[in-house]
């Protein structure tokens, strides 16, 4: 039964009607789980800084894996299970991972069924080499993937706000959650067009992306995705989870104040990196891994081009005519368009750069959090892609994540029922979404600061250094948000400085082996003013 | 390189405009204009209109790489988005910045486009049956669209309270045409009828400001002919 929207809808906010669940973020995992449970008849609440088409999830590239084997390879289901654990450095859990690439097959098919104009021979979706895989597992649609995707699910999603079981709340920041001893019972929003805060209750879906936000200008995703959602549940109790572990993908170049991807795909299809050995090209990745080293997995890859230690370069000159037409035609346009240098016919400059973050908000196999009542999916997550995500399943750990967060919700309410479904009151929140200059200033010095011991070789003195100066930061803060910021900061480099050891995207100098006693989650607590890490088992 | 960034700022719809100045110098022609709002502060604002006390410039941004549409906005006249448009693009050493025109204004460069979502609301865009496993170009191409209404800024035919709903329509339309059975053509035309083919006057003002370089002409010769004329896909 859906309540009626009766206390505060403006004359702008069209809601007839107010969801039992809220979903906070419409990207992939947004959107897949909004579709789950309305499909369920579960009515939802989706909120999003901007509405689904502007969600980073639109910039993704290279495809979506899945063993469907229609590339005469055999491929199983279990290879990509070992593949993804084995690039995640055995830090996912298994059972978690099982679920997603047993699953990944049938995520492929209903997107197909929804219209997702996959690159296909003879009317069947085709396949490409991604990182780390040794199968063609990749489904594609040129370098596209991530917006052919959303195009189709905002599309579908079009048909449940129809019915009311998909109510929008676009242009609308997480401000925070209602958590009382443990568990979470709404959130307070608030709305960018009508400056008014929002009420909502029921359970809430985090799945609100990544941090790139806060490391502007070094990072190849959304700069809306500012990471304060998940700063701001930190300081109310929820767990986080490995929050050293950043994706660092090894070729990007900088335009202006971010980072430009160059996808995967690029080496997928035929692309080799290599630099320039006095006129001589070295290709190192292939002299140390042999044939197939331009596709080892990014932690690999980004770890040897810094230690190089010069200018790399992404040589793309055996990529066929038709592979360009097909496959990867967006991508030159885009290339050139930045970088006026096409890849077709000359090197192009590549260095490392922050892509994707395999840590967040913490949650168990069915995407709970340690707080009752408040959930978490997609990449503000920490779950499938342990210390190292594998290119192609984020998009699918998005689809598949909201799926299981809906059906955990779903099935809390069947067992529990839900209170007063939801109520939404304007309330003057005294909330500014447009940061001060000194607010941007602190930011930025706050980012450089913590990347000066979180690069991609880290150790002891480097993190240290970095810890004094944010806590400093954090002392002399100008908002709230900063010291949120600050806080969510220090306890990535508090999860460095605790991992003594190295393993996939967090490699240590001083400790540089992989050892056992520590394949266990990093988690950071926040109690009582201070920030605690601990290891946990997986 | 010295610019001189002049732009309009509004509280709220009802209140007055006025005209701001910031002395910007990116270094760099190729750098866009989505980067250097980034980057003012009240350090450089060089002229701002008497008694009026600084405050942040409200836009909308999120890719910063043409591919969310979030930073549309006028610029020097041009429609254009923010992440696209060089600071070399203009010649002189003044580049004026204007929030888009034909939407509601929320406040400096924000509108509100909200618009674009309600008229496929409207009109059932939505896949109903399972998609067909052919015509992919045409779903890719139509799937571009990032939906930042520059089109529809540019165009003589579109305007807010009208039923046309521009060629930002028109895409997602011609989406579902490729890939929807046979047996929805007719209800879909109907729809197809009254948000795009009747509003169109084949202007095509539209087709050289698309910064999502989607083929605007290809797409409506074969959803016009799809949905009018009865021709398959
Ligand atoms: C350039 C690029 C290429 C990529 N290519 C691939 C690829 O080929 N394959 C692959 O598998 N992965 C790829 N990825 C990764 C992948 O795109 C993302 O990890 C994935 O899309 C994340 O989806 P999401 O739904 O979790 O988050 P997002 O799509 O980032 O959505 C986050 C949502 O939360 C909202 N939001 C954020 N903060 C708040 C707040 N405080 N309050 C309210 N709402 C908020 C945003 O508005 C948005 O709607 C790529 C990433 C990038 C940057
Ligand atoms: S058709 Fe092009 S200009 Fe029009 S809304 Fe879509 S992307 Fe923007
Ligand atoms: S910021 Fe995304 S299109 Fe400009």
């Amino acid at each position: 039964m859906l309540i009626k929207f009766i206390s505060c809808a403006g004359e702008s906010l069209k809601v007839k009607s107010i969801g039992k669940v809220n979903i906070i973020g419409s990207g992939l995992a947004g959107l897949s789980a909004a579709i789950s449970l309305a499909e369920n008849g579960i009515p939802v609440n989706l909120l999003s800084v901007q509405g689904s088409g502007r969600a980073q999830s639109n910039l993704a590239e290279g495809g979506i894996n899945a063993a469907l084997d229609v590339m005469g390879e055999d491929d199983t289901v279990n290879e990509h299970f070992e593949d993804t654990m084995k690039s995640g450095c055995y830090l996912a859990d298994p059972e978690m991972v099982r679920g997603l690439t047993y699953t990944a097959p049938e995520i492929v098919r209903q997107l197909d069924i929804a219209g997702v104009p996959f690159n296909r021979r003879d009317g069947h979706i085709i396949q490409r080499n991604f990182g780390g895989q040794k199968k063609k597992r990749t489904a594609f649609a040129k370098s596209s993937t991530g917006k052919m995707i959303m195009t189709a699910l905002t599309d579908a999603a079009r048909r449940y706000e129809a019915q009311g079981l998909i109510i929008r709340f676009p242009q609308h920041v997480f401000v925070s959650a209602d958590i009382k001893d443990g568990a979470c019972s709404g959130l307070r929003a608030y709305d960018i067009f009508r400056r008014k805060g929002l009420h909502l209750y029921g359970p809430v879906i985090m799945a609100c992306g990544g941090m790139s936000g806060m490391f502007a200008g070094h990072t190849t995703g959304a700069a809306v995705n500012t990471g304060l959602a998940a700063a701001e549940l930190f300081c109310s109790g929820a767990e986080l989870g490995n929050m050293e572990l950043i994706q660092y993908h090894p070729t990007t170049f900088r335009i202006d104040d971010k980072r430009l991807l160059v996808s995967e795909a690029a080496r997928g299809e035929g692309g080799r990196l290599f630099f320039d050995d006095n006129g001589k090209r070295n290709y190192f990745m292939e002299e140390k891994f042999g044939e197939r080293g331009n596709l080892m997995p990014r932690d690999v890859v980004s770890r040897e081009m810094e230690r190089c230690g010069r200018q790399i370069f992404l040589d793309m000159s055996s990529v066929g005519n038709d592979i360009w037409e097909n496959n990867l035609s967006d991508m030159r346009e885009e290339i050139i368009h930045y970088s006026r240098l096409d890849p077709a016919k000359e090197p192009i400059p590549v260095s490392p750069g922050i892509h994707y973050f395999m840590g967040g908000i913490l949650t168990d196999i069915s995407h709970r959090t340690n707080i009752k009542g408040l959930f978490a999916a997609g990449e503000c997550a920490c779950a499938y892609h342990g210390a190292n995500r594998l290119g192609g399943n984020s998009l699918l750990g998005a689809l598949y994540g909201g799926h299981i967060a809906a059906l955990s919700v779903y099935d809390d309410i069947k067992k529990y029922g839900t209170e007063v479904a939801g109520i939404a009151d304007d309330e003057e929140m005294g909330y500014d979404i447009t940061e001060s200059d000194d607010e941007k200033r602190s930011g930025k010095e706050l980012c450089e600061t913590v990347l000066k011991g979180m690069g991609i070789l880290r150790n002891e003195e480097g993190i240290k250094a970095s810890l004094d100066e944010v806590k400093e930061l954090r002392i002399k803060a100008v908002s709230k948000r900063i010291e949120r910021k600050a806080l969510l900061m220090e306890a990535m480099l508090l999860s460095a400085l605790n991992r003594k050891e190295s393993r996939g995207a967090h490699v240590r100098t001083d400790y540089p082996e992989t050892l056992d006693e520590y394949r266990k989650i990093s988690v950071a607590e926040y109690k009582d003013g201070d920030i605690r890490i601990s290891l946990r088992d997986i | 390189m010295k610019k001189i960034l002049c732009i309009k700022r509004q509280e709220n719809s009802e209140s007055r405009p006025y005209r701001e100045e910031y002395e910007i110098d990116p270094g760099d022609s190729n750098v866009t204009i989505a980067a250097a709002l980034r980057l003012l502060s009240e350090e450089n604002r060089i002229y701002a209109e008497r008694d009026i006390p600084y405050r942040a410039l409200v836009w909308e941004c999120s890719c910063l790489q043409r591919k969310c549409g979030a930073c549309a906005m006028v610029v020097d006249n041009v429609p254009c988005l923010a992440c696209d448009r060089r600071v070399g693009d203009s010649r002189g050493e003044r580049i004026v910045i204007e929030p888009l025109r034909k939407f509601p204004l929320i406040c400096d460069l924000m509108v509100d486009r909200s618009i674009m979502d309600e008229m496929l609301y409207e009109h059932e865009v939505w896949l109903k049956g399972r998609a067909k496993e052919k015509n992919d170009d045409i779903a890719f191409e139509a799937s571009k669209c990032i939906k930042c209404g520059l089109c529809l800024e540019i165009c003589p035919n579109w305007h807010l309270e009208g039923s046309f709903g521009g060629m930002a329509a028109m895409t997602s339309f011609a989406r579902l045409m490729a890939k929807e059975p046979e047996e929805q053509l007719r209800e879909r035309a109907s729809h197809y009828k009254t948000a795009v083919y009747n509003g169109c006057g084949k202007s095509l003002a539209c087709r050289d400001i698309c910064p999502a370089s989607v083929d605007i002409e290809k797409l409506l010769v074969k959803s016009n002919a799809a949905a009018i004329w009865k021709r398959r896909m």
